[in-house]
């Protein structure tokens, strides 16, 4: 799902790396939104809405919504579509509305 | 305390337009965004612009952000503040910042707030499956992060970025099924519609989706055709296999910090929803506070940008700096804001503003 060619845009990226998600290892580029390398890697699924558990994929891409709140590194409600990726991140779907563990 | 003479709050368009105006009449600006860097969503845009050379025309979109962005660097005299979301204006006229790990409150004399829009969404069965995105988001994951949103999208809204949007999803090698519009005509400038029509995409006027199917993730729409009264026409469902809705309903004004700040406001659904009262200057009805760009009114970029200089020229003098020069250049951005408001796609946002100064009258 990456745009290997572009009439007018050239896309910098960085390393290459590994991270984890709900536990299955998958590839992305350093810095990129978390939620960029998992919609190439074809997860679309990024949380449940509270009362019904509706799946719930991003919206807005820019950090205003929350639509795209997940577990990143053991922190709940991140907005992985803001959120740079880096090697060895543990990126996980949020149960509920999570709890910060304070 | 962190003092400073401007606060810009938002780096998009008119963010920098402002900051820029101001640093170069002599004052000492800090522009605050939340974003990791600044352009707003100039950074997305790959089409070119309209309007005359001094408004960037036959630039695109991110070529205008590198260059308003080195510009601010340029003049030495704009604090920089990217990851840096403004959070609250307080009755003591303070402003507080969230950066990382820091908050903290601002001191400033003047402010501008040019906080730009969010998208609408459009209410349907079906319609929070993942998939379905708005216009804008896909924009940010194809054109900034080179990432396809699917195989085969519909758009809903034939405006400018409903147009644009499919247009950029061809570039990136996306199939676009269709362009479904409610309204019995297209609103989009009539280039970029010609252009994908050009490429095969029907653009379905007086239709619309009543529907959306798919076990966790869209597989397909449900359209059907709209009549005089906007109703749908029985028998006229048909179904649309795409992976991807790309919604373009339109914008709203992001107001929250000037409703914050007691900025008298009126509702004007030509100009996006909730937009301040303001002067010919951009000022607010609280004193010392401006508008600039989608905040003031949804409207396009290059009106933005001269916004946000009328805005900046502004404050500045109102500070004291560039006084001799102000009535010159704020008389040419008028001229030009005039301008790319005139003709039949600027009827929208001239009616809005009609009706905004009738309502500000009614208030007094």
């Amino acid at each position: 799902m990456r745009i290997e060619k572009h009439p007018i845009l050239e896309f910098q990226k960085g390393a290459k790396i590994k991270f984890l998600f709900d536990g299955r290892e998958l590839e992305g580029y350093a810095g990129e939104p978390v939620a960029a390398a998992l919609h190439a890697a074809g997860v679309r699924v990024l949380s449940h809405s509270h009362s019904h558990n509706r799946p719930r994929g991003f919206w807005c891409a820019i950090g205003h919504c929350s639509s795209c709140n997940m577990r990143v590194n053991g922190v709940p409600n991140i907005r992985v579509c803001i959120e740079p990726l880096a090697e060895g991140m543990v990126v996980e779907t949020q149960k509920g509305r999570g709890r910060l563990d304070v | 305390m962190y003092k400073t003479e401007i606060l810009v709050v938002g780096g998009g368009p008119a963010g920098l337009a402002a900051a820029l105006a101001a640093a170069e009449q002599g004052a000492e600006v800090t522009l605050a965004d939340r974003n990791s860097d600044l352009g707003g969503q100039l950074v997305k845009q790959t089409h070119m612009f309209f309007g005359s050379k001094g408004q960037y025309a036959s630039e695109r979109g991110i070529s205008i952000a590198k260059i308003l962005k080195e510009k601010a660097a340029a003049t030495g005299k704009i604090r920089i503040l990217t990851g840096a979301t403004v959070t609250g204006y307080y009755e003591d006229k303070k402003v507080t910042i969230e950066a990382g790990d820091k908050f903290f409150p601002v001191e400033p004399q003047r402010v501008i707030f040019a906080t730009g829009a969010q998208e609408n969404t459009l209410i349907f069965p079906g319609c929070d499956l993942p998939g379905i995105y708005g216009a804008g988001a896909v924009q940010t994951l194809m054109n900034l992060h080179g990432v396809k949103p699917g195989n085969r999208v519909a758009m809903v809204g034939a405006g400018n970025i409903g147009v644009i949007v499919s247009y950029q999803l061809l570039q990136a090698g996306v199939e676009v099924a269709a362009i479904i519009e409610a309204a019995p005509r297209i609103g989009g400038y009539y280039v970029h519609a010609a252009k994908v029509r050009r490429l095969g995409v029907p653009i379905l006027t007086s239709h619309t989706v009543i529907k959306a199917h798919g076990n966790h993730c869209l597989e397909k729409i449900t359209i059907a055709e709209l009549d005089e009264k906007r109703q749908v026409m029985a028998g006229s469902e048909r179904d649309l296999e795409v992976d991807v809705l790309c919604v373009s309903v339109g914008l709203s004004p992001l107001a929250e910090l000037l409703f914050q700040a007691g900025c008298r406001m009126g509702y004007v659904p030509e100009l996006g929803g909730f937009v301040p009262f303001r002067d010919d200057c951009l000022e607010t009805s609280v004193a010392g506070i401006y508008v600039a760009g989608d905040a003031a009114g949804i409207g396009e970029a290059s009106a933005a940008m001269v916004q946000g200089r009328i805005a900046g020229l502004a404050a500045a003098a109102s500070l004291g700096y560039g006084k001799d020069t102000f009535l010159e250049k704020v008389t040419e951005a008028g001229r030009e804001l005039t301008g790319l408001h005139g003709g039949p796609t600027g009827e929208k946002i001239r009616t809005g503003l009609a009706k905004l100064t009738l309502l500000a009258k009614e208030a007094v």
